[in-house]
């Protein structure tokens, strides 16, 4: 494993600095993901307005792996239509198993930047914890 | 220094080309060579169904399953007619609980737990106070981390029937003090049901003259391998309690309609035991004692020293749990200043270091200090000053990692 791959830039800035850390007013839906085996939670809350996500913001407490991982995922999604925020949640988890072609990655923008998680099987969960809580959200 | 690196090849080929700097004792430690080629030795030559067969084959197993756990027995001071076999402690642990909890509980009657109890050590006791109506209070430390005479006094109450407590944190690392626990336990006329999984890798443990009514432990935290493990019991409690799990060679007779027990400790041994798992669990008691209690304790006491003194000259760094390197036995735990313990695991692991990063299965005791998560590492008598000096090297760079100023 190479830590600089994994704790690139984009990782470690958007673990502690995201501009989605925060509660969003008039949320439609809000969901709480926790990963049990190392307590770690996440709390997402969407503002959904005529099938597309207005707005979205993430409360919890975790790693860099997954705070970085909802912030992210939060950038791709807001202002996309909800069949495509579904088709991005698909991209990603794919992603972190290795079946995931380059076109597929450019649509993950730098979300893509999570993909060497599939290298290292211990943290897969920290990065897909705000992925799965969406897609639960979203069904 | 002792050097037994030699007996523990696992230790000479590490994930990333160094050798391996294993600092995570605390949830299992690793097997000598001893203790493998005595469990190889019983499947060779000794191995079939103890207690089932007349043949000559199925005694010699019969033989040594019982030698085995008179010898485990011994180690921890117990008669081998009060040593049950389990697989961990945690087995141990919900047998006393639904055996003894379930069935001598009651509604309004107090269980009494330290909030920096193993999940094991507690959730079965939520349990029983659930269905039994039971309350279930806890002790807290003070703001070093220990368990003062004062909250035991406050406690222990005449309601109070159950004290459960580990002998050392797996958190804190602090040695609890067993023996105001249990005095003031029996005063009012509570059980002591005492978590060795911590203390036994460690530390002489004799139940006897701790005076504790239940004591728990795991093998494979020491050098033993995983799926064995013992509960001791006070020979009066044991023989008082109905069994948990029923079945084969736990009767002394089987009607249609009813079954009376074997003695105990047979009566809670139901189906066929580990006796490989207990013949490397007595194989690992003879090599910790062929080391030597004093040789292993000033060993591992020096690293706690060396460790705390370097944890110490790191302002990044917050270790939880006061006390001395001679309060303290194993573990370690501590957080790096604005970085998650999972990524200082991930981060140390690159440097070949292993340490354990989350709740610790002790999630009310990381609510308590106000943390979600830390880190931990701990000792066993084969780590050496330069795995200390490795972990504390490479615990430098970790916030570099993350972009942040070291």
């Amino acid at each position: 494993m190479n830590l600089k791959d994994l704790y690139s830039q984009i990782i470690t800035e958007n673990s502690r600095n995201s501009a989605h850390r925060h509660e969003v007013e008039g949320a439609t839906h809000t969901l709480e993901g926790v990963n049990p085996s190392c307590g770690d939670d996440i709390i997402l809350s969407l503002r959904v307005e005529d099938g597309v996500v207005a707005d979205g913001g993430f409360t919890g407490s975790g790693c860099a792996i997954s705070q970085a991982s909802a912030s992210l995922m939060l950038d791709l999604v807001i202002g996309r239509e909800l069949d495509t925020a579904k088709h991005l949640c698909d991209i990603f988890l794919r992603m972190i198993t290795g079946e995931v072609t380059d076109e597929e990655l450019e649509e993950l923008e730098d979300a893509a930047a999570l993909q060497g998680i599939s290298k290292i099987p211990a943290r897969v969960k920290c990065a897909v914890l705000s992925w799965h809580t969406l897609e639960e959200l979203l069904d | 220094m002792i050097d037994v690196r030699k007996d523990f090849p696992i230790l000479q080929a590490g994930e990333n080309g160094a050798p391996l700097v294993y600092l995570d004792n605390g949830a299992t430690t690793q097997k000598p060579v001893q203790v493998l080629d005595a469990i190889r030795d019983y499947y060779l030559r000794d191995n079939a169904n103890p207690h089932r067969g007349v043949y000559e084959l199925a005694q010699r197993a019969t033989d040594v399953h019982e030698d085995s756990r008179a010898r485990i027995a011994k180690f921890i001071g117990a008669d081998a007619s009060e040593l049950v076999f389990t697989q961990n402690s945690s087995e141990a642990l919900n047998l006393v609980a639904y055996s003894y909890g379930l069935n001598f509980l009651h509604a309004g009657d107090e269980i009494l737990v330290y909030v920096a109890e193993h999940h094991s050590n507690l959730v079965p006791w939520q349990r029983v106070a659930q269905q039994t109506g039971a309350v279930l209070q806890y002790l807290y430390p003070d703001e070093n981390g220990y368990l003062t005479e004062a909250e035991l006094d406050k406690k222990i109450t005449a309601r109070t029937r159950v004290v459960a407590v580990a002998q050392v944190s797996n958190v804190l690392g602090l040695i609890t003090p067993v023996k105001a626990i249990v005095e003031k336990a029996h005063r009012v006329g509570a059980v002591v049901m005492l978590d060795c999984a911590q203390s036994v890798p460690h530390m002489p443990v004799d139940v006897k003259a701790l005076d504790v009514d239940f004591a728990a432990f795991s093998g494979h935290k020491l050098y033993a391998p995983m799926g064995i493990g013992g509960l001791y019991g006070r020979k009066e409690l044991l023989k008082s309690m109905p069994p948990f799990l029923s079945g084969g060679d736990m009767i002394s007779y089987v009607h249609e309609d009813r079954a009376a027990w074997a003695e105990a400790p047979r009566k809670f041994e139901a189906g066929t035991r580990n006796v490989g798992g207990e013949v490397g669990l007595a194989a690992a008691m003879d090599y910790m004692e062929s080391i030597g209690w004093e040789a292993i304790t000033a060993h591992e006491e020096a690293l706690m020293e060396q460790t705390l003194d370097g944890l110490k000259k790191l302002p990044f760094i917050t270790v939880y749990g006061g006390g001395t390197a001679k309060e303290r036995k194993g573990v370690i735990s501590f957080n790096v200043q604005d970085v998650h313990p999972h990524d200082v695991a991930t981060i140390l692991d690159a440097e070949g270091v292993a340490v354990r990063a989350g709740h610790h299965c002790a999630q009310p005791l990381m609510e308590y200090l106000g943390i979600g998560a830390c880190a931990r590492a701990s000792f066993a008598v084969y780590n050496t000053q330069e795995d200390v000096e490795i972990f504390l090297n490479a615990l430098k760079s970790v916030r570099r990692w993350m972009g942040l100023e070291s």
